[in-house]
């Protein structure tokens, strides 16, 4: 099945050519060029990975990624920055991001991790139905 | 004098580092751009061979997107020049408009990252004035960045340059009031010590949401 992702970055250009690329290699993506809005879009949409620029106008990439995780922690956020410090990237990796990337990147890279996000998001989920089923079974007399 | 710049050569590297980062990122997200076009052309490239048709005026889109961003880089680095050049000469004949231009030019990722709109109205007639560019770029940089601080609401501030007796003057206006979210002293050590070597004055005023410089004509005394 298809990865579904979502591109945020607040350069337009950047996302619809990225996205493009995404797509003819099967993926199935929405972008947006706001950080807000992503925050709106999770509550009514699930995403596989969410890729998120570090610096944008509306947000910072860290409070977003802070915000998203605190939303759904099952949610895989892979970060782009245009300059990836060793210390922005510990931070990044504590607060739940998969990885930081940094731009240009390369598309092959890119859609390794968001395949291991796709993966590590599934068994999260895998996870967390096994234990409702467990707790459904485990509170019934039966 | 020397602990004057002690403090200047603190707050001179701090804003040069600063200026010199935030190109650095703009100029990566262009060769984001570039990059990501490249590699379309280059994913066309591999369905023409496998014999999927290519539309020639999606290579001529692409062709434009990596012209505009070239040009978009262009002016980045033309900036970036004018700003480093800006060191050569300590004391030198500056035009006014044209600096406080490139210091905007410079602040719009700072400005656009704080939802702030910046506007500069030049004089009508061309002001020159004998001063330390590096250190009115940064004395301007602190005063720009102090307004967008203060935008308030309206998330405006305009930089309005006037010709005055014996001087000219620089007006920050911002949309906000300075004691509104002040508690900080501003003007600062370093903003003084900057006022002190440029000889120039600030007034700071609640009422009408503007700081105002006064700098002299000529430094080179």
């Amino acid at each position: 099945m298809a990865e579904k992702i979502l591109l945020v970055d607040d350069e337009k250009d950047f996302v619809e050519t990225l996205a493009e690329r995404m797509r003819t290699r099967g993926m199935n993506v929405s972008t947006s060029t706001s950080a807000k809005d992503v925050l709106d879009t999770v509550d009514l949409e699930s995403f596989d990975a969410i890729v998120l620029d570090l610096q944008m106008p509306d947000m910072d990439g860290i409070e977003a990624l802070k915000l998203i995780r605190a939303k759904n922690p099952n949610l895989q956020v892979i970060l782009l920055t245009g300059h990836a410090t060793v210390e922005k990237g510990i931070e990044a990796i504590k607060l739940g991001a998969l990885d930081l990337l940094e731009k240009p990147t390369d598309i092959e890279t890119l859609t390794e991790k968001i395949k291991k996000a796709s993966s590590k998001k599934m068994m999260l989920v895998q996870e967390e139905t096994a234990g409702k089923i467990k707790d459904i079974l485990g509170g019934k007399g039966w | 004098m020397h602990a004057n710049w002690e403090i200047i050569g603190r707050e001179g590297f701090t804003f040069y580092g600063k200026m010199s980062a935030s190109i650095s990122h703009e100029i990566k997200n262009v060769l984001a751009i570039i990059n990501e076009n490249a590699g379309l052309l280059s994913d066309f490239t591999i369905m023409a061979a496998r014999g999927v048709p290519i539309e020639p005026e999606r290579i001529k889109t692409i062709s434009s997107k990596i012209a505009e961003q070239v040009r978009r880089a262009d002016l980045i680095c033309k900036n970036m020049n004018q700003f480093a050049h800006s060191v050569d000469d300590h004391i030198k004949a500056t035009a006014l408009d044209e600096l406080i231009a490139v210091v905007i030019k410079l602040s719009l990722r700072f400005a656009a990252n704080r939802g702030v709109h910046l506007e500069h109205q030049a004089s009508a007639t061309p002001l020159s004035i004998t001063t330390s560019p590096f250190l009115l770029q940064n004395l301007v940089w602190l005063c720009l960045d102090k307004a967008m601080d203060l935008a308030g609401e309206k998330k405006n501030v305009s930089i309005i340059t006037k010709d005055v007796e014996n001087g000219v003057i620089i007006e920050f206006k911002h949309s906000g009031t300075l004691r509104e979210k002040s508690g900080s002293s501003f003007p600062g050590e370093k903003e003084n010590t900057l006022i002190r070597l440029l000889e120039a004055t600030m007034e700071i005023n609640d009422q009408t949401g503007e700081i105002v410089l006064r700098l002299p004509v000529s430094i080179d005394k």
